[in-house]
């Protein structure tokens, strides 16, 4: 990219540019293509700051309201658009604040670079004003991190960040820079990372792993597809569908995984784990193989793993060694990146429909209606439930919306009943379950695809978590929509004490602000619902506003979410009721 | 599934921070560490790390996963006893009086092949470098005499095995010789 600043650049005769290290930190964003950027200064990060100032034409920076609204902005800016998202922000507090959003990135493989500023070197180890060791905090939560001490690691230190956040199996990167790093001058030349000696991104596809794999898929009666974000972050969308039509075979998702395949697709047959379908959840102990793509077996998914698809033989499409055999033992692995090892599959598997074994699905489902869906989404019942205002916006919306969920009862509702057409359309705390992410990360959702409706929706526990993002909204005037769910709940906890600590509620009852003066004082249109009546209109209004909107929905207090596999539970255990 | 000694050897570059977040995987899962040991390796610039612990195979082997997974890792391997040569050395330091009055000490001391390493008018200091169960046998037998201070370091240890370090690094370095 061709940058023009007003800065004091001296070119030198290697072709080198003499700049500070504040300046090499921007000009390593830009030659990586990044354009937005979310964050908060403070005095370690000013020189950076102060870069920025000078390159406002060139890079959008974001003032959140809070360090971790940043890292989930920049979390929904990579979810949407599978670039790198970047957060900023000081040393000390600052960086702490950014540890949450670390650990999900971390948990949910989204690629993402931090950058903190740092006390001064010779300060380091002093207890000095607003220090804290983030590289040792952050350790455990990044997939790579480094503090930097002079300015002419920087280049090369950013590089190296940006190719390991992205490659392979992506993650979160921080980059911890002293504030005397940033003031210190370097010769600056950019060369991208192409490959690190001690780190092998992606295991090169065995194909005769692939072979193996067809063979059982090819000889299986009943077959069944279990998929999850890798199918994204691996861009196989379109293979991944081919694969499953070709072969006929019923495809199940996890959060992660969902939209990568159309919600209506005939062989799309729901969710699998602990609120999941009752179809796939069933079948996964009645399955004779067990197709596991791009998906890590997390507890929620499998529930009691000594009583998860034992009758199958299980075959692992994984780009991360580390997870074959981890939690659920692989008979058939095949390492490698999905979109490789799915399109050489794809040349091996021989056409099927598995009619009869797709129509049990059908037959479970019909259970699951009778027992669930329906009175989900039945309009004669007393009160307004969650699945009733998600179906208003999937009809506002024809299925085309970002839908960014939070945490808890609402989560499952949207998961379950928001309708996807297109890929990179569900962003949701899947791994850490982190409570106050959507707000922040539909901004970011909505910057990387202001050409796409965004909606948050959140319940009346998380949206009060990151609740100032709202200035954020108010300043950038980024048009999301808000849905709040209210049900005076922490609905998912209040759930558990209901069924598993004989309706002790302890501390589960939110006493809420009201929460449309709230959104008012930002400056955002807002408005409640009271009475199912109001709800259609209301949705619509919402969906065709120019701006952001924010849309309070009073549900049933006490609704719980169903089917649901208590924890310990097999799968096929799962409850209707 | 029985739990064993395994001795993990790591090869990694020499980075600030890698011992933190290689024994953050072991903490993260609950596992204490018995012994460790990091220094240069055979290969220039690499370093080695030896940390013994004990637990299944199963475990094992997922540790080893999490480990190769980081990004400065070369390569983890981890072996059982038998496939090792393994030593470790031990210091004890005890009254000149007692090693001067007591002969079963001196000849506990020739014996294991000890060897003394200092003496003065107020002690003698006794290395033994052999396997742990050796280091512990003179530790038991010196023990009852008063000792007066005792140390002993990590487990190093070699494999019988190859180990393909530098092949994989030349392998890097030929693939990635024209970026």
């Amino acid at each position: 990219m061709q940058v023009k600043t007003a800065s004091f650049e001296k070119v030198n005769t290697k072709n080198t540019l003499t700049v500070s290290g504040a300046e090499a930190v921007i000009k390593c964003l830009l030659e990586e293509g990044v354009d937005t950027i979310y964050g908060y200064p403070g005095g370690a990060i000013m020189p950076v700051y102060d870069e920025l100032y000078k390159y406002q034409n060139e890079l959008h920076h974001v003032l959140t309201r809070h360090e971790q609204g940043a890292t989930h902005a920049a979390q929904g800016y990579a979810r949407v658009s599978g670039k790198v998202g970047v957060a900023i922000a000081t040393s000390g507090p600052g960086a702490t604040n950014l540890i949450t959003g670390i650990a999900d990135a971390q948990i949910d493989s989204t690629p993402m670079v931090c950058i903190t500023g740092q006390v001064g070197s010779h300060l380091l180890g002093s207890d000095a004003f607003q220090e804290t060791d983030i590289v040792g905090i952050s350790t455990p939560v990044t997939k790579w991190n480094y503090q930097i001490t002079k300015a002419e690691e920087i280049p090369e230190v950013m590089a190296k960040a940006f190719y390991i956040a992205k490659s392979g199996r992506p993650g979160p990167v921080l980059i911890d820079i002293t504030k005397d790093a940033q003031f210190a001058s370097l010769e600056f030349s950019y060369k991208k990372c192409s490959g690190i000696r001690s780190y092998k991104p992606v295991p090169e596809l065995n194909l005769l792993q692939v072979e193996r794999a067809a063979e059982v898929i090819n000889n299986a009666k009943k077959p069944m597809i279990v998929w999850g974000q890798g199918v994204i972050l691996g861009e196989a969308e379109d293979l991944f569908k081919q694969v499953v039509e070709k072969a006929g075979i019923p495809a199940a998702w996890t959060i992660l995984g969902l939209s990568a395949l159309p919600t209506d697709h005939p062989l799309n047959v729901g969710m699998v784990g602990m609120h999941g379908n009752y179809a796939p959840n069933m079948l996964t102990n009645e399955c004779d193989v067990l197709i596991a793509i791009g998906m890590r077996f997390d507890d929620r998914v499998t529930g009691n793993l000594d009583k998860y698809a034992k009758q199958a033989k299980v075959i692992h499409f994984e780009i991360d060694p580390a997870e074959i055999n981890k939690n659920v033992k692989a008979d058939y692995p095949v390492l490698g990146d999905v979109k490789e090892s799915l399109k050489a599959l794809l040349e091996l598997l021989e056409p099927n429909s598995h009619k009869e074994w797709h129509q049990q699905f059908k037959e479970l489902y019909k259970v699951e209606y009778e027992k669930v869906i329906k009175n989900d989404l039945d309009v004669n019942k007393k009160d307004l439930g969650m699945a009733e205002v998600i179906q208003q916006i999937n009809k506002q919306s024809n299925g085309d919306a970002i839908i960014v969920s939070d945490v808890g009862q609402h989560q499952m509702a949207a998961c379950r009943y928001a309708k996807f057409n297109g890929t990179r359309s569900n962003v949701t705390s899947g791994g850490l379950g982190t409570m106050g992410f959507a707000l922040p990360a539909a901004i970011g959702a909505k910057m990387a695809k202001p050409e796409r409706d965004v909606v948050a929706v959140v319940g009346d526990g998380g949206y009060q978590m990151t609740i100032q993002e709202l200035g954020t909204i108010f300043q950038t005037k980024v048009p999301v929509k808000i849905v709040l769910l209210n049900n005076g709940f922490l609905g998912m906890v209040r759930q558990w004490q209901q069924l598993f600590f004989d309706k002790r509620y302890a501390s589960t009852t939110m006493i809420n602000p009201d929460f449309i003066t709230i959104a008012k004082g930002y400056h955002v249109e807002a408005k409640q619902v009271t009475e199912r009546s109001q709800l259609a209109d209301a949705v619509k209004e919402m969906m065709e506003s120019e701006e952001a909107y924010f849309l309070e929905v009073k549900v049933e207090q006490e609704e719980n979410v169903f089917p649901m596999i208590p924890t310990g539970a097999a799968v096929s255990d799962v409850l209707l009721e | 599934m029985e739990k064993k000694n395994y001795t993990v050897s790591i090869y990694t570059e020499n980075n600030l921070g890698l011992l933190s977040r290689i024994a953050a995987i072991f903490l993260k899962r609950h596992i204490n560490i018995e012994s460790i040991t990091a220094s240069p390796s055979e290969v220039t610039e690499v370093m080695r790390f030896i940390i013994i612990v004990n637990v299944t195979e199963e475990q094992i082997k997922k540790i080893v996963g999490q480990l190769e997974k980081q990004i400065e890792v070369i390569k983890a391997f981890y072996h059982t006893d038998a496939e090792t040569i393994y030593q470790e050395t031990a210091l004890y330091k005890i009254r000149s009086e007692d090693f001067l009055n007591d002969h079963n000490i001196q000849d506990f001391i020739k014996e294991t092949n000890a060897r003394i390493v200092t003496v003065t008018k107020e002690f003698f200091v006794i290395e033994k470098t052999g396997k742990r169960s050796e280091v512990d046998a003179l530790y038991e037998t010196l023990k009852p005499y008063g000792l007066m201070q005792f140390v002993r370091s990590g487990t190093i240890a070699v494999t019988k095995n190859e180990m393909p370090i530098s092949g994989i690094l030349e392998k890097f370095n030929t693939t990635n010789s024209l970026s």
